[in-house]
């Protein structure tokens, strides 16, 4: 048994993660609690810094050192390290962000809520980037995926977000992740532009100020690039009872769950009804949406927000099917019979 | 003997060399123009007098002067 | 103009190896150049080249790496010191040194400064302080003095709204965090030889390990000041010594640590 937060802080460490910087906000304290802890015990640092903007600098500074490193935060917290985000992503630099969602705009609050999916999967910062945005919808992939975004984030040289919320966070379920591998066992790769002093070779630079003529433009489309590889090779999604669906519910993260009650209700009623949910929501899985909706001719999106993935579902399908929408933003959660009504309703 | 090596297209004729040379070898040459467009700073020492003492070499933002001694 | 003497006289000084040979981006008289003549200087005479990282501030600093053969990572505006940390964290048996302007390290990265400073990390943090906002065009930065006119100040600076001029060496003096404080200038060459010393001084520290280093260099800006590089360094004499005062402000003798 275990709890989500302590999950990814775990995947982590599995990961090889070695370097954690953070600042405390609600609902994710138990990541940087827990590594402050475990950090020490595998010849690993903590810190906690004076800020969110600094932390997410001072992941900058070890990743272009060659570290694997992370930081979490929440809402107002993920905001203030945009900035060091889209550096990241300027200077071509992976770092891997845990983000445990907490209700806004504002201060708003601290109960689970997906409106954060705009933020995540838009880039976030300024720039013309994205970040690699993995949706845990249990505590087994709180684990997993935090594994999988230090890969990704390594093999793409791009920041990536573990987006969970308060609900993931503090749920306790088994989890399987067997021991915890030595340093020298975990595969990583190697990381030869990073910055470990001129040693027998040429002075690196890391950086992302592009000044020449035409420079920036280069290195937009070169950025562009390695999304489209991305979307190509390590886009994830999971399709459950969608072979015999009339209608395909489009939900991710713990909403999803509350959504597979739902489902399960509307299945006993004899409604034919399946669910598509992302797993990266960037990459979208836009083939995927696109494909099921072929053969089904109404789609309902669900989130625990006003509608923020209902532009990627739409775009998706490509007017192929009908899309519906249905949400609980502010911390209201979808019960299981709110689901079945509304399935009922557009079915 | 010392005298001083001016890389003159390294200059940029800020003058902080003339200021800082006690014994006035340094001069502007105004009819000269260097590939920054800068009229650079000349070395004038007929009468060997330059001690060597780097003053102008520490004092130049531009690192266009050697020292010999 | 030269002529070679016979006993074939022996180069005195010249460039030091660090520095690449390329001629500097920075306007005339600038003191920049004097400080990353001192920074590879220092870096020679320890002979840790293939082992310094360098961390560029943003302002006319960031091109630190187009100057100084050695790795360098560029920071967000301000967040020197928390890259810094971050590296030195990663690689402690490296140099590192962050290369700031006044706007940089005294406006939007304060806080990333004291705190680095504070926790004693074992970096090198040099301050160019010009009393002014440089790339971005002059304007007014806080360390502009009381009265000085830029394009953000164009009535001259006034303590009533606008603050006064921030002692950054005597502010991180006070943190128990700091190894070695010092505040040098560029101005003359008995002040050029002080701050080779200085920023000697602050790279031996970190490579014995004794803590956070810092050396605040006042600076001439002759552009952005609007007088020629005689009359700036003169500016620095009458104007910025009297209010910021050089010297070592503190200097530890033993390793915070111990």
């Amino acid at each position: 048994m275990m709890k989500g937060a302590e999950a990814i802080a775990e995947g982590a460490i599995h990961a090889g993660c070695r370097f954690y910087f953070g600042y405390p906000i609600t609902p994710q304290n138990d990541i940087p609690e827990y590594l402050s802890r475990e950090l020490p015990k595998v010849g690993g640092t903590f810190l906690q810094a004076e800020s969110e903007v600094a932390s997410i600098n001072m992941l900058l500074g070890a990743s272009a050192a060659g570290a694997r490193v992370m930081t979490s935060s929440s809402g107002p917290g993920i905001s203030l390290k945009q900035e060091g985000i889209s550096y990241l992503a300027g200077s071509e630099l992976p770092g891997v962000i845990a983000y445990v969602s907490r209700i806004g705009p504002g201060l708003g609050g601290i109960a689970a809520t997906q409106g954060d999916y705009k933020q995540v999967t838009a880039g976030g910062g300024h720039g013309d980037y994205y970040t690699i945005a993995l949706a845990p919808s249990s505590v087994q992939e709180m684990f997993s995926l935090t594994k999988l975004a230090f890969d990704l984030s390594d093999k793409y040289r791009n920041p990536a977000i573990v987006l969970a919320d308060a609900i993931l966070g503090q749920m306790k379920e088994p989890v399987e992740i067997g021991e915890r591998p030595a340093l020298e066992d975990i595969e990583m790769p190697e990381k030869p532009w990073a910055l470990t002093g001129a040693e027998g070779r040429d002075a690196q630079l890391v950086k992302s100020l592009f000044l020449g003529d035409g420079e920036m433009e280069v290195q937009n489309w070169k950025l562009y690039d390695k999304y489209e590889k991305l979307k190509k090779e390590d886009t994830y999604y999971e399709e459950l009872q969608l072979e015999d669906a009339r209608l395909m519910i489009v939900s991710f993260g713990s909403c999803s769950r509350m959504v597979l009650s739902g489902i399960e209700m509307a299945r006993a009623e004899g409604l034919k009804v399946g669910l598509l949910r992302p797993i990266s929501i960037y990459p979208f899985p836009e083939e995927a949406v696109r494909k099921a909706s072929e053969a089904i001719n109404k789609v309902l999106v669900i989130e625990m927000n006003t509608g923020q993935m209902v532009k990627d579902v739409k775009v998706s399908v490509d007017r192929a099917a009908d899309v519906h929408f249905y949400g609980r933003p502010g911390g209201g959660l979808p019960t299981p019979d709110d689901i079945l009504a509304e399935i009922k309703k557009v079915y | 003997m010392a005298y001083v090596k001016i890389n003159k297209d390294r200059c940029k004729g800020c003058g902080l060399c003339i200021q800082n040379c006690k014994l006035a070898l340094l001069v502007i040459v105004e009819d000269e123009l260097n590939v920054l467009g800068y009229h650079p700073v000349g070395f004038v020492d007929g009468e060997g007098e330059c001690k060597g003492c780097k003053f102008c070499a520490e004092t130049c933002p531009d690192c266009a002067i050697e020292v010999y001694k | 103009m030269t002529t070679e003497a016979k006993d074939k006289p022996k180069k005195v000084y010249g460039r030091p190896e660090s520095l690449k040979d390329v001629g500097f981006h920075f306007c005339p008289g600038c003191n920049h150049g004097n400080v990353h003549k001192m920074v590879a200087e220092a870096i020679d005479e320890f002979g840790v080249r293939e082992k310094t990282i360098g961390v560029a501030g943003v302002g006319c600093g960031v091109f630190l790496y187009n100057y100084i053969d050695i790795d360098v990572l560029e920071a967000p505006h301000g967040r020197a010191c928390a890259e810094a940390t971050g590296v030195s964290r990663v690689h402690p048996d490296h140099v590192v040194f962050t290369y700031q302007g006044d706007g940089d390290l005294a406006a939007i990265g304060i806080a990333e400064t004291i705190h680095a400073a504070n926790r004693g990390e074992h970096i090198t943090v040099l301050f160019v302080n010009n009393t002014v906002y440089g790339m971005t065009g002059g304007q007014m930065a806080p360390t502009t003095l009381l009265g000085q006119k830029t394009t953000t100040s164009p009535y001259g600076r006034e303590f009533m709204g606008e603050g006064y001029p921030i002692k950054m060496a005597e502010m991180l003096a006070t943190l128990e965090g700091t190894a070695f404080v010092a505040r040098v200038a560029c101005n003359t060459p008995k002040n050029i030889m002080a701050a080779k010393r200085a920023i000697k001084k602050a790279f031996k520290m970190q490579i014995d390990k004794m803590g956070f280093t810092f050396v605040e260099i006042l600076s001439a800006c002759p552009t952005n000041w609007g007088m020629d590089a005689v009359t700036a360094n003169k500016r620095v004499e009458e104007e910025m010594i009297p209010y910021f005062p050089l010297g070592i402000l503190k200097e530890r003798t033993t390793a915070d640590y111990l």
